[in-house]
């Protein structure tokens, strides 16, 4: 968010900045290829005649930065294989990041094999994003807002698992529970002190879609207010990656949230098919007027929902902060949107349409990164979703009749 | 509802509108609307499947039938408002197929809606100039020059009011239609859509939810468009009022036409007194449905008038 | 002790600043677009960006002239509308919404990658583009004016224009609003099945408003960078949010409303930064730190829009009958 406001006097050059120098054999390189990303930032540059680089970036945080192996002579590669670090100031505004070439050949990842990494992040991303996706249909279906603010109920899952795990040094596993609970609690705060009295005033949805904008904003910065601007691991998030199945690797954070996200999921389809509140809250997204005649506690579904939705997209943001990786004050809403398009996808309002939707978006944004550059994989995400739209407007789950 | 509606002198009836026996899609002598096959289906649901149907020119036709005939239906497949699945229908012997509802109200086919669409946020009075065709300041380019449309703008302010005194809401000219009462809001409609000249005046239910002093208004209104020369084609519940002025009546049940004639003759017709009960037999929901009621009700009306 | 009157001058300065005229014409824009038509665009950042880039890409890449850039932005915001227009002005007012909101990031990434760094210059952004405008400029150079309004030549030549466009927007907007174009709108925020069956093209209309409240938000676009160079994170979808919340400071259905509500939202922003700014460094908050301070500003903006929307939504000018929340 540089110059949020936009403020006049915005400062035109950057004040801090990395810079190396990239040498083999003590011959300087010319031409090698650096990148620097992270926090919305991402800058390159490439090496002069002496080998050396630098390159600005807007804050004083810890960057990605990556040489691009491909703009090496021949035979030379980034030793170990580290041609991305992660690189952080010190008390100066500069920092220096080398990288130590030797000789060698690249490993270089077959096309099929890469296709299916890309699945199964694409996998994994889908079903946490589908944790938060099905709490915002579930609440679009029974009250018809449109909450700008889950963003912010994925991003307090993440800080409270943050401030619980890494601050307060409890154990992880009751890190999670407590940050859960904590996100559900919010969920029932945010129903009881604003929601349900604005319901009862008869506000129309569009204002109150305005209404959770706003408190989108205060909530985000009152976020950074107190956590700071900077992006934080949450414990475990460097865990190396060490279980091989096929060409794939992954990290045990990969797997136990891809089975938490499963397992979560199936619970609310259980509670949505078997339950009778699941049952009272599928009559009430459908029908609010008729389920309120045939006696059913609206008031009471639609709270249920809010505390059933903020828990789901807490422990979304929990999942969010280990699969970016790092827990940042806007984590949630980098991905609101595209939660906003899977639920479109899916239909609005229809909770399993959501969890489609989720998976779709889930699996296009990564499986595109095999040909749209990475910084670009949101732009195709967003641009099916509007291509849906075009032809699909009731979405893919969705009845043609909801468009009204 | 029977007492508030007795006319002070019974109007005149258009008799020989039609050619041979009266029979659902009988033809007429001179037809403004012809639907041939038009079908609509919701889902699995048929909402309208109507054969053929002709509507008469410069005559009063009621289209009456139980709830859930597809009256209203069939009122927004004429209109553009809804498309059909399949089917062809003329208006003036222009085909209305494709054709979207704005350019269909510019043919000269204006409708009303049963919930009143009566602009609550605009004065009455810019609620009627909205009503008029062909004008010059709705372009954007001209708009902004204000003396391209001016003169305009006062012939149809002149326009407006002339009508709006006939109806008796020249006094409410400033106000803001949201402060009008629901009859005053369908009287407003039917002003509106008059500011356009318009040959055929589709209005659905324009007696639904008036206070009974205004009824006899409305009804002298909808006559008065017939002796300007109009056609009108209403929906109606009020089987009195149907029977007072429609010059012709077609009965719709379960998206057929099941019966046409004129007005005494077409409810003695077993079919529609079918019609009614075998809707009422068919929804079954139990003693305080409205919908059940009010079929009641129309059946009494029916059977009392008869005897 | 604080400088009140550093403090002061720097809140009147915001009064005039092509900042405040950019903000305010941007939400003349989306008055056409929510506050006159009900139309929910919140892609307006997206408008915006086209006109910066539309400008600075003709300008530094093309060598366009001056009169020429402006027209490529305008040109690229009609398109833009058409292309958002098209697939979503037939549906339900909220989807115009998410693909007003998903259409503005997409042109802000594609805006910030580094595949297209020769042209946008990615992350960074572009500058370089003010010559043609400077070189426009008639007021001799020198330094003019009294007291907080002091600026040199260039700072009041862009002031001059950018108040202009706004006034000119203004008095257009105004013509239209009275005119029978501006009735049909009125009508089609309300219902417009009851403006379709009086045979007007409601379609047409809309697309009319979302394009001319895009130009208006495109113009914004290029009057906020005169003054600072084109940086792609300056447009997202917070930049809306703000805008939305300086029309519904001034009311969403009024001509003065955008203006004199950008002209507080700034003020009373530049005063509060500036008074807690100074605050915390007099000590007077010790729970706070100088970064803190300036987030505070944000987390009142977004009060402020939610007390706004529930408690006054005709704004300050705005008529209570008249409020323009529809469906």
């Amino acid at each position: 968010m540089a110059d949020e406001g936009g403020t006049d006097g915005q400062a035109e050059e950057f004040e801090y900045f990395f810079s190396g120098n990239v040498k083999y054999n003590d011959e300087p390189l010319e031409g090698v290829r650096i990148s620097v990303s992270g926090r919305g930032f991402e800058a390159e540059t490439e090496t002069d005649e002496n080998g050396q680089w630098r390159l600005g970036v807007p804050e004083k945080e810890a960057y990605e930065v990556s040489l691009d192996e491909d703009t090496l002579p021949e035979g030379v590669v980034v030793e170990d294989g580290q041609s991305t670090v992660d690189a952080e100031f010190g008390l100066t505004k500069n920092k220096a990041v080398n990288f130590f070439l030797g000789e060698g050949q690249r490993v270089t990842t077959n096309y099929a094999a890469q296709v299916l990494i890309r699945v199964v992040n694409g996998l994994n991303f889908g079903l946490l994003l589908a944790l938060a996706a099905i709490g915002l249909s579930l609440i679009f279906g029974t009250t018809g807002l449109s909450n700008f603010a889950h963003a912010e109920m994925i991003t307090f899952g993440a800080l409270m698992m943050l401030t619980f795990s890494t601050t307060l040094g409890v154990p992880v596993w009751l890190a999670i529970i407590i940050a859960i609970v904590l996100s559900a609690g919010l969920g029932w705060g945010l129903d009881a002190v604003i929601w349900k009295p604005l319901r009862k005033r008869g506000v129309a949805l569009i204002p109150l879609m305005i209404v959770s904008i706003g408190l989108s904003l205060a909530l985000r910065y009152t976020y950074q207010f107190f956590y700071g601007g900077s992006t934080r691991q949450l414990p475990g998030a460097t865990l190396p990656r060490e279980i091989q199945l096929g060409p794939i690797l992954l990290s045990w954070i990969d797997v136990v949230s891809m089975a938490t996200s499963v397992v979560v999921l199936l619970g609310v389809a259980y509670f949505l098919l078997r339950t009778r509140i699941g049952k009272a809250t599928r009559a009430v997204s459908d029908n609010a007027p008729l389920a309120a005649a045939s006696g059913i506690d609206v008031d009471r579904v639609i709270r249920i929902v809010w505390v059933l939705g903020a828990a789901l997209a807490g422990l979304s943001g929990i999942l969010w902060a280990y699969f970016r990786p790092g827990v940042s004050w806007d984590m949630g809403f980098q991905i609101l949107l595209l939660i906003f398009a899977a639920v479109t996808l899916g239909g609005l309002g229809t909770a399993f349409g959501a969890l489609v939707g989720s998976l779709i978006v889930g699996l296009f944004i990564e499986v595109s990164t095999l040909w749209l550059p990475s910084d670009m994989k949101y732009v195709g995400a967003l641009l099916v979703l509007i291509l849906v739209l075009l032809f699909r407007p009731q979405g893919i789950l969705g009845r043609r009749e909801r468009i009204g | 509802m029977s007492d508030n509606v007795a006319p002070p002198a019974k109007p005149v009836k258009t008799t020989g509108l039609h050619v041979g026996d009266p029979a659902p899609g009988v033809k007429k002598v001179d037809p403004i609307i012809i639907a041939d096959g038009v079908k609509r289906t919701f889902g699995g649901l048929t909402a309208v499947d109507v054969e053929h149907v002709e509507i008469p020119r410069n005559a009063i036709t009621a289209l009456i039938g139980p709830n859930g005939a597809g009256k209203t239906t069939f009122f927004n497949l004429l209109t553009g408002f809804d498309k059909p699945d399949e089917g062809k229908w003329q208006f003036d012997g222009r085909s209305l197929a494709h054709v979207p509802a704005y350019r269909v109200a510019r043919m000269g086919l204006i409708r009303t809606f049963q919930l009143t669409k009566a602009l609550g946020l605009l004065t009455v009075l810019d609620n009627m100039k909205l009503g008029a065709k062909h004008q010059a300041g709705e372009n954007l380019f001209r708009s902004i020059l204000p003396f391209l449309w001016r003169k305009q703008e006062e012939e149809i302010e002149q326009k407006a009011q002339e009508l709006l005194t006939r109806f008796k809401l020249d006094a409410k000219q400033e106000d803001y239609a949201a402060s009008l009462s629901g009859g005053q809001r369908k009287l407003l409609e039917m002003a509106r859509a008059l500011m356009s000249d318009p040959q055929l005046v589709m209005l659905d239910e324009p007696m639904a939810g008036v206070n009974p002093a205004l009824t006899q208004s409305l009804l002298d209104h909808i006559l008065d468009l017939k002796a300007q020369g109009m056609t009108v084609l209403f929906v109606e519940h009020d089987m009195h009022m149907v029977r007072h002025i429609a010059d012709w009546v077609i009965v719709m049940a379960e998206g057929k036409i099941v019966a046409e004639g004129d007005p005494h003759e077409v409810m003695r017709d077993p079919a529609v007194i079918d019609a009614y009960l075998g809707a009422h037999h068919d929804t079954d929901l139990g003693d305080d449905d409205p919908d059940a009621a009010e079929h009641v009700n129309a059946m009494k009306e029916l059977i009392d008038d008869e005897q | 002790m604080i400088d009140w009157i550093q403090i002061f001058s720097n809140a009147a300065q915001e009064l005039i600043s092509p900042t405040t005229a950019a903000y305010a014409l941007a939400a003349l824009g989306l008055a056409i677009h929510f506050g006159y038509t009900g139309l929910l665009n919140f892609g307006q950042a997206g408008f915006m960006a086209l006109g910066a880039y539309g400008y600075a890409i003709s300008t530094l890449s093309f060598g366009f002239p001056v009169w020429a850039s402006v027209l490529v932005g305008i040109g690229a915001s009609i398109v833009f509308a058409l292309i958002l227009g098209i697939p979503t002005l037939r549906l339900r007012a909220d989807y115009l919404a998410i693909v007003t909101i998903a259409a503005a990031e997409i042109l802000r990434l594609i805006f910030t990658t580094n595949t297209f760094d020769d042209i946008t210059g990615s992350a960074s952004g572009l500058q370089g583009y003010k010559g043609g405008l400077a070189a426009l400029n008639p007021i001799p150079p020198g330094t003019y004016g009294f007291g907080p309004f002091t600026y040199n030549a260039y700072d009041w030549w862009i002031r001059i224009l950018g108040w202009t466009v706004v006034i000119l927007a203004a008095l257009f907007t105004w013509l239209l609003m009275r005119s029978p174009w501006g009735r049909v709108i009125k009508g089609i925020r309300e219902d417009e099945d009851a403006v379709r069956a009086l045979g007007k093209n409601v379609y047409s209309y809309k697309m009319q408003s979302l394009i001319l409240g895009g130009v208006f938000g495109t113009l914004a676009g290029m009057i906020f960078i005169m003054p600072r160079a084109v940086v792609p994170a300056n447009y997202q979808t917070s930049l809306t949010f703000f805008i939305y919340a300086i029309l519904l400071l001034g009311g969403a259905a009024t001509i003065l409303g955008p203006i004199v509500g950008s002209m507080i939202f700034w003020v009373l922003l530049s005063f509060f930064s500036g008074f807690i700014s100074r605050g915390v460094e007099a000590g007077w908050f010790p729970f706070m730190t100088q970064v803190q301070a300036g987030q505070l500003r944000f987390i009142l903006v977004g009060i402020v829009i939610m007390l706004l929307v529930v408690f006054r939504p005709q704004g300050i000018f705005g008529n209570k009958k008249e409020l323009a929340f529809v469906r």
